[in-house]
């Protein structure tokens, strides 16, 4: 509530405070002003500049060095000498692979929406009624979530291992017809992936939605009830409208954290086998960490950045700003 | 609950209707359906879990032979040799040391910025808490090339406070995004009041709305401590010495260095998931309600 009227309260107080500089307020001791505003000053240094400095110094610095870098041909080591001008982004904006690998990220956003979304949603209705364990349930289900990618990826390796834990269970389920080798088979590694990806994130998006559903008053749905609408016309017209936000949210959150894919890519299979998994970041990790072309591995850097920022920039823009002013809303849409 | 009190009207009506008798055996299946539902995705989710933690009682014989088998005999000897040696706890130290920092640092930075840009007047104040908003959208795996290279150049390569200094950095935007309005909604009658008696600013801010915030102190303090925890990517490129190493990159490690020995892998994965999963227990309301308001912060 307090962020609803935050915005023009804001505004109000900056305008009003940007008035002592060119003359003095007139309700302040006239001897003390100088003293208190210059003590003003000294606390508003003491209290902003370290996060400034720090947030500078790591957040953008370095993607602003990182496109400076990225006009050189450069291993590394020794002075920048060799300009090559706009030849590294050309280089990667052309290369098959980091098309492959934009490609990849593109899938894994459009498959989150298309098989998360529903699931989460069906879940989150499920776990919002009352029912015997269900703050088990809900517990178990973001058990995942909090698991470090780099954990989850060698889990999912031991479980999948070729005749290992899964090809075993389906075998004795009558499916060792449909046993692939889930990681080696470049026609369905991305999608194994994406299976291990939605294990560890859909109890996210549950939480986030149960949240959403928190939010919803109960009396909107009875009211409905009482008017003779089905449950399930209830939820079609009613919940699910009413869950927009929450959903549009989810969604800005699940495409940047696909365009960002990495842990369980590189742990599961380096991107391969021949460039089958690789993702925006693998690639800038193989090809510009791995084999020391970081002035190429800048280009690529910024190349993503630019992707990611631009993309978040439309969906504020275009997507959430229907919704109540936030803080990004508020501030960049 | 609502499907109850819908359902049950028309098919008290009259069970002679045949179309109408179709509701109520639908709502009848409602329930054990939501919980044949229920245990499914309890399999899904806790299976694998189980899978690792039991595999770690296998010896490597019995997890080639029949993956999806129990142990038999059951064997102590993964995790005992796993606990004894100096791998696993330096690398869990060095995953506290550093989230540590990254925490401490993100939320006493944070907090200092987010009091000066909710109780300060001053020109331009919009501006930084924009700047800071926008570092939401820096992805941090994509920074994560430069911020190597800047460190190279700075010659913090291989050091702890190399990934803590980042990440603290990366931590502020949620940080000041979350702090912000709860500072601001604490009423300004109280600062007055301390100000009548005498108090500075920035005394009011440490004695009292810094007591005020804990519970959104609490959060963001979670938010980033986990996120450090499970940070992959910056450590990977910045350790190079196995002495440095997190707890996410030495199991990583640990998997490709000991392929062999699969047993121990289980030990080691499964060891690795406990300090998480038992934080979650602990601080499970407040990772849930840090999520879903952070969230609720970006979008409004």
């Amino acid at each position: 509530m307090s962020r609803l009227t935050s915005a023009p309260a804001a505004a109000g107080t900056a305008a009003a405070g940007a008035t002592p500089s060119p003359g003095p307020a007139p309700r302040r001791p006239r001897l003390a002003l100088p003293l208190r505003l210059s003590r003003k000053h000294a606390e508003l240094t003491l209290l902003l500049a370290p996060a400034v400095a720090l947030f500078v110094l790591f957040v953008l610095l370095p993607i602003c060095i990182a496109a400076y870098y990225g006009l050189f041909n450069w291993s590394g080591y020794g002075p920048l000498s060799d300009f090559t001008g706009v030849h590294n982004y050309r280089l990667v904006l052309s290369d098959p692979v980091f098309r492959g690998s934009l490609l990849h990220n593109v899938i894994i956003a459009v498959l989150s929406l298309l098989v998360q979304l529903p699931i989460s949603i069906a879940l989150a209705l499920l776990l919002n009624r009352p029912m015997r364990g269900g703050t088990f349930l809900r517990l178990a289900v973001f058990a995942p979530y909090v698991l470090s990618e780099a954990t989850t990826a060698v889990l999912w390796l031991l479980i999948l291992q070729p005749g290992g834990f899964v090809d075993q269970v389906m075998r004795a389920a009558g499916l060792g017809g449909l046993i692939h080798p889930w990681l080696a088979d470049p026609s369905i590694v991305l999608y194994t992936l994406f299976a291990v990806v939605t294990w560890k994130y859909i109890g996210f998006g549950i939480i986030l939605l149960l949240a959403g559903l928190q939010g919803i008053p109960a009396e909107l749905r009875e009211a409905a009830a009482i008017d003779g609408a089905s449950a399930w016309q209830t939820t079609r017209r009613i919940t699910l409208p009413l869950l927009g936000p929450t959903i549009r949210i989810w969604a800005f959150l699940s495409i940047i954290g696909s365009l960002q894919l990495f842990d369980i890519v590189w742990i599961m299979t380096i991107g391969g086998p021949a460039n089958a998994s690789s993702t925006m970041v693998t690639y800038m990790i193989q090809n510009g960490f791995r084999s020391l072309e970081f002035g190429y591995g800048s280009a690529v850097a910024v190349i993503l950045f630019v992707v990611s920022f631009v993309f978040a920039l439309l969906y504020q823009r275009f997507a959430l700003r229907r919704d109540t002013a936030g803080a990004l809303t508020g501030a960049v849409g | 609950m609502s499907a109850a009190p819908v359902t049950a009207g028309p098919g008290a009506a009259g069970p002679s209707v045949p179309a109408r008798a179709v509701r109520p055996r639908r709502a009848r299946a409602v329930v054990p359906l939501s919980y044949l539902a229920a245990l499914a995705i309890l399999a899904i989710t806790l299976v694998p879990l189980l899978f690792i933690v039991i595999g770690g009682f296998r010896t490597t014989a019995q997890l080639n032979a029949a993956p999806a088998g129990l142990p038999h005999p059951w064997v102590l000897h993964n995790y005992q040799s796993i606990l004894a040696s100096a791998t696993f706890w330096q690398n869990l130290a060095n995953s506290a040391v550093i989230a540590a920092i990254a925490t401490g640092l993100a939320v006493g930075l944070g907090a200092m910025a987010a009091f000066a840009l909710a109780r300060y007047s001053f020109r331009g104040r919009e501006g930084w808490y924009t700047l800071f908003a926008i570092g939401l959208l820096f992805p941090a795996n994509v920074a994560s090339l430069p911020i190597y290279l800047l460190l190279k150049q700075a010659g913090m390569l291989d050091s702890l406070l190399g990934v803590a200094l980042p990440e603290a950095a990366f931590a502020l935007p949620f940080t000041i995004v979350i702090l912000r309005p709860f500072m601001r909604a604490i009423p300004g009658e109280l600062q007055d009041a301390a100000m009548v008696d005498g108090a500075t600013r920035l005394r009011f801010f440490v004695r009292i709305l810094l007591p005020l915030s804990r519970p959104a102190l609490m959060t963001v303090s979670v938010l980033a401590f986990v996120t450090s925890w499970n940070a992959y990517l910056l450590p990977f490129l910045v350790f190079t010495s196995q002495s440095k190493f997190t707890l996410p990159l030495g199991v990583a490690t640990f998997q490709s260095t000991y392929s062999q020995d699969t047993a121990a892998i289980f030990a080691f994965t499964a060891l690795s998931m406990l300090p998480a999963l038992g934080f979650f227990l602990l601080a499970q309301r407040r990772i849930v309600g840090g999520l879903s308001g952070l969230a609720g912060s970006i979008k409004g």
